[in-house]
């Protein structure tokens, strides 16, 4: 991640999983790199770096995006969670349980993006059959292949929910 | 990523003046493929206006009876809005056809429309590309060009234009708001986008120094006899080899209205209202339609890797006017294609 420099820097406010914090950014940050280098948030992970395999994926004001073509300076002032935020008090979410639940993984490099993906699917409500979860989760990439299984956990997640 | 300023914009005013003053910087509001663009060196501006924050983010109703969509819209908000799933749901379709809900949550209108195209030589910068560099050459015509474009090619250039959401604004004859330093105007879908000739490297007729405000539809969505027939390498999140949106307005068997345009084949939104005009009066048939395909597929040019999608259009028109007449639009999320 590039360091910031005063002739460009600029001031940006994050909240990330409840935590406020005041940040000077090089404005070229990426929102992955910031999570991942400044805050050691290191749950989200970088895969392609290009938008195109959803493992950047973290919700930003409750609707996931993919982080890694966020530019940091413009998410300022909002509220951030990744898959370090999912869990509370030290129960796991409904999502991460369904998953280990189910086995929804294998080498694991996709799951903190499939979680953040699959808890902004739930709340925005529009997918409710298997076709519909694999369409509206069709950014979030798995080269193991676990697709079959994080649908089904998917869907206890959404029973539940 | 070459380093950059980056400020943000008030108000529309302060984004326009601030424009003015830096001929090579460029407003961001998404980025999700603007700050892609810069990652791989293709873009270089010099600095970034932060436009996402302006208050250009609502649908609402026009006095004729249609709709104006802030340029900041969500690609994903308008996609589930209520007024453009009922009244204009091939425009609803399409958004849902591209990309992912990640990427939809983070796209705005006004970017989606300023989206450059996925041509594999305009974003390797070791290759010629006449889009990237003018007068460096083209990769794409001798080369894989197994996505590039079959109609309105120049020399220059067989680069198409990646955007579902356009084609359907196409067909509903949207018109595009603008603001610059001379003033408002606004400009028909048709002409927002240009075809390469010999200047591949201005993708539309938009100005510099000119902003998107708004996209107004017109009071008539077709919102019975539709479809978004899109067909891609993966079933899901792949640009489009063909794409054709259409909207008909038929009495009984017989077509009052026919619009239609095809995605993934050209520089822009591809309509022929020669094509359409000579569907007007007929009867639904696939004979129809197929004489319709085979009209604006006639001057089809092919370059290789990318011939088979002369064929492929012809097919892909005939089967969206054919699900657009039995008011069985394209499903996008089951995928199975009546």
């Amino acid at each position: 991640m590039p360091e910031a420099n005063a002739a460009s820097s600029v001031s940006v406010t994050l909240t990330v999983n409840g935590t406020k914090h005041v940040l000077t950014l090089d404005p070229r940050s990426s929102l992955l790199d910031v999570l991942r280098d400044r805050l050691d948030l290191t749950g989200t992970k970088k895969g392609c770096d290009h938008g195109q395999c959803g493992a950047c994926t973290v919700l930003a004001d409750g609707r996931r995006i993919v982080s890694c073509l966020t530019l940091a300076v413009i998410t300022d002032g909002a509220s951030v969670t990744t898959v370090e935020g999912l869990a509370k008090d030290g129960t796991l979410h409904p999502l991460q349980q369904a998953f280990i639940d189910h086995d929804a993984f294998q080498c694991g490099y996709c799951t903190p993006g499939q979680l953040c993906s699959a808890a902004g699917l739930i709340a925005e409500g529009k997918a409710q059959t298997p076709d519909e979860i694999r369409e509206l989760m069709s950014g979030n990439i798995c080269r193991c292949g676990a697709y079959p299984k994080i649908v089904a956990a998917i869907q206890q997640a959404m029973r539940q929910s | 990523m070459i380093n950059f300023q980056y400020s943000r914009a008030n108000d529309v005013a302060d984004a326009v003046r601030q424009i003015s003053a830096s001929p090579s910087a460029k407003f961001i509001a998404g980025g999700t493929n603007l700050v892609d663009l810069m990652r791989m060196d293709v873009e270089r501006p010099t600095k970034l206006i932060d436009v996402s924050k302006l208050r250009l983010d609502k649908v609402e109703e026009t006095a004729n009876g249609g709709l104006r969509i802030g340029a900041l819209v969500r690609n994903s908000d308008l996609a589930y809005h209520p007024l453009v799933q009922r009244r204009y749901p091939v425009l609803s379709s399409a958004l849902l056809a591209g990309a992912s809900q990640q990427l939809r949550n983070m796209a705005s209108v006004g970017g989606n429309l300023m989206q450059r195209t996925r041509c594999a030589y305009f974003y390797d910068i070791a290759t010629p590309c006449n889009k990237r560099e003018p007068r460096s050459g083209c990769g794409a015509i001798a080369g894989i060009n197994r996505m590039n474009a079959i109609l309105g090619t120049s020399d220059a250039c067989i680069a198409v234009n990646p955007s579902d959401m356009s084609v359907a604004l196409a067909v509903l004859e949207a018109r595009v708001n603008v603001i610059g330093p001379r003033g408002e105007r606004s400009i028909g879908l048709a002409d927002f986008h240009r075809l390469p000739g010999d200047a591949p490297e201005r993708d539309t007729n938009l100005e510099a120094d000119e902003l998107i405000t708004a996209v107004e539809l017109p009071p008539q969505g077709f919102a019975t006899n539709y479809t978004y027939l899109k067909i891609r390498d993966r079933l899901s999140y792949a640009f489009a080899l063909v794409a054709v949106a259409v909207g008909l307005e038929l009495d009984g068997n017989t077509i009052r209205e026919a619009r239609f345009a095809l995605g993934g084949v050209a520089h822009k939104p591809w309509r022929n209202t020669q094509a359409e005009a000579q569907l007007r009066g007929q009867q639904t048939s696939e004979t129809t339609f197929t004489q319709a395909a085979d009209l604006v597929l006639r001057d089809a040019k092919g370059f290789g890797h990318n011939t088979f999608k002369i064929d492929l259009a012809r097919r892909t028109v005939v089967r969206a006017l054919s699900q657009a007449a039995r008011a069985t639009p394209q499903s996008q999320s089951d995928k199975k294609i009546l």
